[in-house]
């Protein structure tokens, strides 16, 4: 079968087993059109974080400052949407991104600095610059405050005459299956952000480009093996420069949505470790495009879910991660795999007993869903993962062994 | 190279690395239209006697917190998850302290021990992932901050007392507390007691590190994790033990102002430390003496910044700037001066087998 058409089947299994768990629970909010929506609109950031990621880490670059550069493009979105409008809020917001980014690349790639390190600094110069700058920016504005930018323009959205209202009335019906289906087709043709269109545009056009053009190929043979693409003529520390670079715009759109898209304005803050869970998406994706969107969405669907009807959504979660776990373990202890079947059991155990022991999550719980979710999928899918071969590796020209 | 030369070119990366911080933060200023003149002049002017108690409170909590990331980095392990060990640590400390179980020191020394294990037992979770699993240390230790926030608010409104809006834990008994001592004759506020304890870990860990094999270990598995497997070291368990130990020892950072200030854990527990911690440890290259210098030098920042919103109407951010780029500039610093020192070494061995070539030549 094709990775595509595997895809495909994945996500529907996903979608029934969500179906069968809301009809099972009752939690009928789980699949609503309104979880869809606020599911798309927290996961968009993290595939933005994580397509920043995948563009240094292809050129070898681990990037762990993207969360600095999220927070750069969010005060860049904030000041230039507040002055000129979203779209020229878009270009401050990959451009305060980009500068984030041509520090690391400074750093890594010319310096040679561990990237870890590196992308510690900048998180900090970041956030730092950024609390500095808001309250500058937007402390005297209307609505504005030392830490927050006053409300800002949105981003137009698209509605599907038709599809709109059809699908509306269908998730409403609660029929297994179709009303969930119908949910997240209403999400997708109700208000959808032109920002949200644009960003899948440029996870589709980055999947081309670096695995469909020369320039790709380029750019992930640094990653894989710099000292061979260097004997094959490719200035290295171009591709890299240029690859983090990216990987700052990218972060800097991600942090422009949060600012416009997900929430109507910049606060400082806002970013709350989403540049991190990109990088876990991305991990989880297998360094690939589609992967890293898949797993943006699995994250972006625990956030969703948590904020509207938090306690009971997450709740009905738990039964669905309890039979997940323990089906797990005992694939695991067929595959004579004990460690992770006695990890598996016991987790999914737990979730079980709660499911059953409780009516609803409290809210201090729910909070932290994604994050509990980011590490049981690392800790559950990291195995069968291939990273860029010289990924993290400090590269410097004429010392190939 | 001569001894003299080596030492100054060991001491331009750190200068370099200042002079560059006080360049951006200067840049900074006048592009936000503050003025650069009046921020140094809030910022290096002398200290009152309060100031140095409030530096050196201070520089204890952030030393702690600079040798609980520096422990981890001697090993390439990047434990950026000191914040969320200290939060988790402190409230298990408070909680337990606060039930008054054993009498007097004795409840003291218990509570600093169930510290240490409340914060090795959250870094073991990330140990346990990385060596089960194989899953970064830097992502999940990430994602415990996170939890840890959620699950201490959570278990602080389980077992707290309600005070106005907020939750706290039970008040320390009084003769649990550690007195406090003065480090200026004739002023009121003091230096922790437990303040101490970053002493006592300081020599524990150059102790540990340059005197047991535990610490050979550490070293060479951070420098070559190759060469360290082929000498007979379990890099696994070597992994599980630092990370623990990392943990342990942000476990002490909120111990001073629990003992000496606060007696209890509530919403005023102070953030962000164990996210300094790691600028500290990486500004003092990991080293003993080197962290205790970057933690004078950052709580110092800290404490003189404190009036520059009222004194000169600049956000006291700015500070966060300086230090951020005094990090990002020192590594940098670092890694030209090694090339240097590689250069000057390479011409070195160069210039002498020209002479020694030039002799045989000579001689028939």
């Amino acid at each position: 079968m094709s990775r595509g058409a595997r895809l495909w089947l994945y996500a529907l299994a996903g979608l029934v087993a969500l179906s069968v768990v809301r009809t099972v629970t009752g939690a009928d909010d789980l699949t609503s059109a309104g979880t869809m929506r606020a599911a798309i609109i927290a996961a968009i950031p993290i595939a933005l974080a994580g397509l920043g990621g995948l563009w240094s880490e292809r050129a070898g670059v681990v990037n762990i400052g993207l969360e600095g550069m999220m927070i750069l493009g969010a005060l860049g979105a904030g000041y230039y949407t507040y002055y000129q409008g979203p779209w020229v809020g878009l270009l401050g917001a990959m451009m305060f991104g980009a500068i984030g980014g041509v520090l690391h690349a400074l750093a890594t790639v010319v310096f040679t600095v561990d990237h870890i390190v590196s992308g510690v600094a900048v998180n900090i110069i970041a956030a730092g610059v950024a609390g500095f700058l808001a309250e500058v920016f937007f402390a005297d504005l209307e609505g504005g405050g030392p830490t927050q930018s006053p409300s800002l323009e949105r981003p137009m959205s698209i509605t599907v005459p038709g599809i709109s209202d059809w699908s509306a009335d269908l998730s409403a019906q609660r029929w297994f299956l179709v009303s969930d289906l119908a949910g997240l087709i209403n999400a997708l043709t109700a208000g959808l952000s032109i920002f949200t269109v644009l960003a899948l545009l440029a996870l589709a056009g980055t999947g081309w480009l670096l695995w469909h053009s020369a320039f790709g190929l380029r750019l992930r043979s640094c990653g894989e093996s710099p000292s061979s693409a260097e004997t094959l003529g490719v200035n290295v520390y171009r591709y890299k420069f240029l690859a983090v670079t990216m990987s700052g715009v990218f972060a800097g759109f991600a942090g422009c949505y949060l600012a416009v898209v997900a929430s109507s304005g910049y606060a400082n803050g806002q970013t709350g470790g989403r540049g991190y869970i990109g990088l876990a998406a991305m991990i989880f994706g297998n360094w690939r495009p589609g992967g890293l969107l898949t797993g943006s969405l699995l994250f972006g669907f625990t956030e969703g879910a948590r904020l509207r009807q938090g306690g009971e959504s997450v709740h009905a979660l738990l039964l669905l991660i309890g039979v997940a776990l323990l089906a797990l373990a005992a694939w695991q202890l067929y595959r004579a795999r004990r460690a992770v079947a006695l990890l598996a059991a016991t987790v999914g155990a737990g979730a079980l007993w709660w499911y059953l022991a409780t009516e609803a999550v409290p809210d201090s719980f729910t909070e932290m869903t994604p994050y509990v979710a980011t590490l049981l999928v690392l800790a559950l899918f990291s195995q069968r993962l291939r990273m860029p071969a010289a990924d993290g590796q400090p590269y410097r020209r004429g010392e190939a062994g | 190279m001569t001894t003299v030369r080596r030492l100054m070119v060991g001491a331009a990366a750190p200068a370099l690395a200042f002079v560059v911080a006080a360049a951006v933060t200067s840049v900074v200023l006048v592009a936000a239209g503050d003025s650069p003149a009046d921020f140094w002049r809030v910022l290096l002017s002398a200290p009152d006697p309060r100031d140095y108690v409030a530096i050196a409170n201070a520089t204890a909590v952030l030393y702690l917190s600079g040798l609980a990331a520096a422990i981890g980095f001697r090993m390439n392990l990047f434990n950026i998850g000191v914040e969320g060990q200290y939060r988790v640590a402190t409230f298990a400390g408070a909680v337990f302290a606060g039930q008054a179980l054993l009498p007097g020191a004795l409840n003291t020394a218990a509570t600093i021990l169930v510290a240490m294990a409340a914060g090795a037992a959250w870094a073991g979770i990330a140990a346990l992932l990385r060596v089960l699993r194989g899953v970064s240390e830097v992502i999940s230790t990430i994602m415990l901050n996170a939890i840890a926030v959620s699950l201490v608010a959570f278990l602080l409104q389980k077992v707290g007392r309600r005070q106005g809006e907020t939750f706290r834990t039970d008040t320390i008994p009084e003769s649990s507390w550690v007195p406090s001592f003065p480090l200026v004759p004739g002023e009121s506020s003091q230096v922790y007691g437990l303040a101490l304890l970053a002493v006592v870990a300081g020599v524990g860990f150059a102790v540990l590190l340059n005197r047991t094999r535990f610490g050979f270990d550490l070293r060479a598995t951070g420098h070559s994790e190759s060469a360290a497997v082929a000498s007979g070291v379990n890099v696994r368990r070597m992994v599980v033990y630092t990370l623990l130990l990392s943990g342990a020892v942000a476990g002490l950072i909120g111990m001073p102002e629990l003992f000496g200030g606060s007696h209890a854990y509530g919403s005023t527990i102070q953030t962000g430390i164990g996210f300094t911690g790691i600028a500290v440890a990486l500004l003092g290259r990991n080293h003993p003496w080197g962290i205790a210098v970057a933690a004078l030098i950052f709580g110092y920042l800290n404490q003189q910044a404190s009036p520059l919103g009222v004194t000169a109407d600049i956000s006291t951010e700015i500070i966060a700037v300086t230090q951020g780029v005094v990090v990002l500039s020192v590594v940098i610093a670092y890694e030209v001066v090694r090339r240097y020192r590689v250069r000057a070494e390479q011409a070195e061995v160069a210039r002498q087998l020209r002479r020694e070539r030039g002799a045989q030549a000579v001689s028939p």
